[in-house]
């Protein structure tokens, strides 16, 4: 038994299957779309959550809000199960799957992830899959994960595995489905506006106390990298970088890849509202998104050199606080125009 | 980033279906979707963490040759697990997976059941498990 739904690659894993389940039930919302209304860029620093024995540096929210919230703005009805038993688990996607004969997102860990390059598979609990179908005598399900050019499949075998990975924040077999749809969808503009200005308020008023989120969370960042050299000498610092360059650039896109998502996102928000000046906020956005990428070549190079060669922790420090000032402008001018116009 | 700029730095994606998608500005300065198959910047970071990685193994070896561990530390410091995953992959209490570790006569004990217990979780097989592995 196999569900039509077309296979769409997206940037962000999350929207990526979010999409996919909407277009199942006809409404088509777009990746940024999606992004945009669940408001999901942010940044995260934490210092003392490890990941792989290394500072998590995250460039979204956690994994599953974005569903809840586009689910609430939309008022759809949808339910989101964790399961103690592994044998539940698939019990219960089966259920869903071939009994409501609804599509379903899966959050998984892509360690064991057999289609992935074996160089990219690291401890990582945070990947989300859509799961369209399966065989019945063969107990191979087909799986539509946004980051592949196709189709592919998972045996019961893997799938079990992989939904049942533990680490940082150890997954139980998280699910999630759209149980119903409303009858009319509401307008978008409305939704547009109180998802920017949520976003908005994420990133650029997080309260002081609180230094590791938001555009709070860069500033703090690049005090942090400055004194890694120090302190935990210059191999672990550049590990630690490595890391980070890794988080900016490859699960789910990362940092710059995210800046873009969203400036797509402000850009179609500008069709939809008839609200010209997003398309100049869209530009900037852009630009934004080209320095997180000259950070991570720049940092990229700094692992090849020799110590007193090229840049310094110093001058990733520098970049970073520029980056970070720069972000809480363009979110507070942003939250203002927004507000203006919401009235 | 331009469309046209979008990198296409192949190296670790080749021959599997994983792809980057990336949204990009066209000429006209709308956004688009280009699949990206790596960038340059990011499979240097990887190969830096797994030459680190390389180095860690490299020490590994130096002390199974003097009985001080054993190669199922070598095999799980590859695959970047831990002594608490590989326990809980492989359904091992963590003292004993610490115990074949470390000592060589533990680990050549061992029963068929347990080795494959800790193959699968390393995604390898019993016998690639037991080889030493080749320089």
């Amino acid at each position: 038994m196999e569900l039509q739904l077309q296979h769409k690659p997206a940037a962000h894993c999350e929207n990526g299957t979010i999409s996919n389940l909407l277009r199942y039930y006809g409404v088509e919302v777009s990746e940024p779309m999606a992004f945009g209304l669940s408001s999901g860029l942010f940044f995260v620093h934490f210092p003392f959550v490890k990941a792989g024995g290394m500072p998590m540096t995250a460039f979204r929210t956690f994994p599953g809000l974005l569903f809840k919230r586009i689910t609430k703005l939309f008022g759809i009805k949808s339910e989101m199960r964790r399961f103690l038993s592994k044998d539940r688990a698939m019990k219960k996607l089966d259920e869903v799957l071939l009994g409501q004969k609804t599509p379903v997102g899966c959050v998984v860990g892509i360690y064991y992830l057999p289609y992935y390059p074996i160089e990219y598979r690291v401890h990582f609990n945070g990947h989300n899959i859509c799961i369209v179908g399966k065989d019945e005598e063969t107990g191979v399900y087909s799986v539509l994960d946004p980051v592949t050019i196709e189709k592919v499949t998972l045996s019961t075998k893997d799938l079990k595995k992989v939904r049942f990975t533990k680490g940082t924040y150890p997954l139980m077999g998280q699910m999630y489905w759209i149980k119903q749809m409303p009858e009319v969808i509401p307008d978008l503009k409305p939704l547009i506006l109180k998802a920017i200005k949520k976003n908005c308020k994420h990133m650029a008023f997080q309260p002081k106390f609180i230094p590791f989120a938001g555009t709070n969370g860069i500033i703090y960042l690049s005090k942090k990298i400055r004194t890694w050299e120090k302190t935990m000498g210059r191999k672990k610092a550049l590990l630690n970088l490595a890391q980070i360059i890794r988080m900016l650039e490859e699960t789910g896109t990362g940092g710059a890849g995210f800046r873009y998502v969203y400036g797509a996102f402000l850009q179609e928000a500008a069709e939809k509202t008839g609200l010209d000046f997003m398309n100049n906020y869209s530009a900037e956005m852009t630009q934004i998104g080209d320095k997180w990428r000259e950070f991570s070549y720049q940092s990229s190079k700094m692992l090849k050199k020799r110590k007193d060669e090229g840049l310094t922790f110093d001058d990733l420090g520098d970049m970073l606080e520029k980056l970070g000032e720069t972000e809480r402008d363009f979110f507070r001018r942003l939250y203002v125009d927004i507000d203006r116009c919401s009235e | 980033m331009k469309v046209e700029d979008v990198p296409q730095d192949l190296k670790f994606t080749e021959g599997t279906p994983v792809r980057h998608p990336i949204y990009a500005v066209d000429s006209e300065g709308k956004y688009q979707m280009v699949n990206c198959v790596g960038w340059e910047a990011k499979n240097e970071a990887i190969q830096w963490q797994l030459d680190a990685v390389q180095e860690e193994c490299d020490e590994v070896l130096e002390r199974i040759k003097k009985g001080e561990s054993t190669l199922l530390e070598y095999y799980a410091v590859k695959n970047l697990m831990t002594v608490e995953l590989l326990a809980h992959y492989a359904d091992i209490p963590k003292r004993k997976v610490r115990k074949h570790m470390s000592d060589p006569e533990a680990f050549a004990n061992l029963d068929e059941k347990t080795l494959s217990a800790y193959a699968e979780a390393l995604r390898m097989t019993v016998e690639e498990l037991k080889t030493f592995p080749e320089k």
